[in-house]
């Protein structure tokens, strides 16, 4: 399967958005709104949920199922706000010591007006640093899309794993193409270029695993996670938090 | 000492700039006002456009010697150079081109240096170099300048102009984000200060990461400041961004800097923040200057 292949397949319609994999690995799902800042933005869902008699805090980004939820959703571009909830929601998290599971599916941060008087940067740049120094587990999952500084946001952690037809990119191979080629039907050469598969990940050394997918069939794939997070969450709970958080670094200071 | 140099004379009168371009007649066009400017003038005013006060693009040596204490400042990893990590078709051709337009080897300067007498760790972007975009060794050279400063309980001064994460290292240029902001996080977490300086252009992943980071954000005077660029903002609203839109005035306006200082007054400015901030007992207060606004 080529690269670019692998990018239709990440944004397929019928692909499941992050509050399926929420509903079909966790039980027990608190959605808990807003950034106590501006204002509570769809794009983003959050909440407590338990994974066995485990309590966790779960993010997600979501696109939305059908065409109403997706315009609701903003097809899963979050606004600052977005990535305030999810830093408010992390911080509750560390501070009763629940790991943290995000969910990452976005064709990447809003590029909207409102987004940048609302400082999109800002809000990510505040996102990196805060994953970077949170002192409890968290682990993201690359389910769909990852696209660029607007996925990183949500991906700053102990582990990261990436669905097997998921992709993860500095730009879109749109975008990419446009500016190197100044010609957009070059997409398929710049998805290529870019190297942005989950199996490309795994070799430049990005993700720790990459989560197989069954035949238009999630079912295994929720199973697979529910598994490996049961395993590792524990794992890295029972680490001192100055460890986990030195392993942290290490692990993005090898880039 | 600048390899480049040995290589490559100047190619013409405005690569010589200084006297020889002056005796030339060498003009610049302001690309604000259209005024022509010898370039003489121009750089006696530190490269700000003497009619309307437009601060054109500088490179790094040029921004040192505005902001550093004379024959202080000591470069660190200068030698670093840039692979093609992932076989991006004309990357190698692109960073040749680079070298050459920017006489560096790297899109970002840094060292430690003095200003007006207090020590710290200086990093400068360069716009002339695939326009300061980050990617593993931009990424590099800053976190080790911040590992550095944690471990000498040095402040940072940082000159930000990038258009972004380079697409040409792909995956590898956005983990950059993640690795220069743990290393700001280190150095804020121990105590130090870090002081941005947001130049013309700031945007995407560097603002989206260490740009945005300082205890202290400072922009340059009309710098365009944001995440997303204009015309891909205008793309997806389908409409005329409004006047002044993402201007550091427009992000000062909004919140997210803390002061705009032109060019001339930010040796001074950036000396007194890191008086504030030297833990040292700061000189008696002083009448203020002759014609000095005083807000402290």
């Amino acid at each position: 399967m080529s690269a670019y292949e692998k990018v239709l397949l990440a944004r397929a319609k019928d692909r499941p958005t992050g509050l399926a994999y929420i509903q079909n690995i966790f039980t027990d799902f608190i959605e808990l709104h807003g950034d106590r800042r501006f204002g509570d933005d769809p794009a983003v869902v959050g909440g407590l949920a338990a994974l066995g008699g485990m309590p966790v805090t779960v993010i997600a980004i979501e696109k939305g199922a059908d065409t109403k939820e997706r315009l609701r959703r903003n097809f899963g571009m979050p606004n600052p706000e977005g990535y305030r909830k999810a830093l408010r929601l992390m911080k509750q998290a560390e501070k009763f010591r629940r790991p943290v599971v995000c969910f990452v599916d976005t064709s990447g941060a809003y590029c909207g007006l409102g987004a940048e008087e609302r400082g999109q940067a800002q809000a990510i740049a505040e996102n990196i640093t805060g994953m970077m120094a949170l002192r409890t587990p968290v682990i993201s999952i690359l389910v769909g899309e990852g696209g660029s500084g607007g996925a990183l946001a949500l991906a700053v952690a102990d582990q990261v794993w990436i669905l097997e037809n998921a992709v993860y990119s500095v730009i879109s191979p749109e975008g990419c193409a446009s500016i190197l080629w100044k010609d957009p039907k070059r997409v398929k050469d710049a998805a290529g270029c870019l190297r942005l598969t989950a199996q490309d990940m795994e070799e430049l050394g990005v993700v720790e695993r990459v989560i197989p997918e069954g035949e238009k069939d999630f079912a295994a794939a929720y199973q697979e996670i529910r598994t490996a997070l049961s395993d590792s969450l524990p794992q890295l709970l029972a680490l001192p938090p100055e460890s986990l958080l030195a392993s942290r670094y290490a692990r993005f200071r090898a880039f | 000492m600048n390899l480049m140099g040995l290589f490559r004379s100047p190619q013409n009168e405005l690569e010589k700039g200084g006297k020889e371009a002056e005796d030339a007649g060498i003009r610049n066009s302001c690309p604000r006002c259209g005024v022509l400017l010898p370039l003489s003038e121009q750089q006696e005013n530190m490269n700000v456009c003497t009619a309307c006060g437009h601060h054109f693009r500088i490179n790094p040596r040029e921004r040192v010697s505005y902001i550093a204490d004379e024959d202080t400042f000591r470069e660190l990893d200068g030698d670093m150079m840039s692979r093609d990590l992932l076989g991006f078709p004309g990357y190698d051709q692109k960073l040749r081109n680079a070298k050459l337009a920017s006489r560096e080897k790297e899109g970002v300067a840094c060292g430690t240096a003095q200003v007006e007498g207090t020590p710290c760790a200086l990093f400068v972007m360069d716009p002339n170099f695939m326009m300061g975009s980050m990617g593993t060794v931009v990424g590099e050279k800053i976190t080790r300048l911040f590992e550095l400063a944690t471990e000498q309980s040095l402040p940072v001064v940082g000159f930000t102009v990038s258009g972004g994460a380079r697409m040409q290292e792909g995956i590898l240029s956005l983990m950059q984000m993640a690795k220069t902001s743990a290393a700001v996080k280190r150095h804020s977490d121990a105590g130090n200060f870090y002081l941005t300086v947001l130049t013309d252009p700031t945007t995407g992943g560097v603002t989206a990461s260490f740009a945005m980071e300082g205890d202290v954000i400072m922009a340059e005077p009309g710098a365009t400041i944001g995440f997303a660029g204009a015309r891909v903002i205008e793309q997806t609203i389908r409409k005329k961004l409004p006047q002044g839109f993402q201007t550091a005035e427009f992000l000062l306006e909004h919140g997210f800097v803390d002061l705009i200082v032109p060019r001339a007054e930010q040796k001074r400015a950036i000396a007194r923040l890191l008086r504030v901030h030297s833990g040292k007992p700061l000189p008696a207060a002083c009448p203020p200057e002759a014609g000095e606004e005083e807000r402290a």
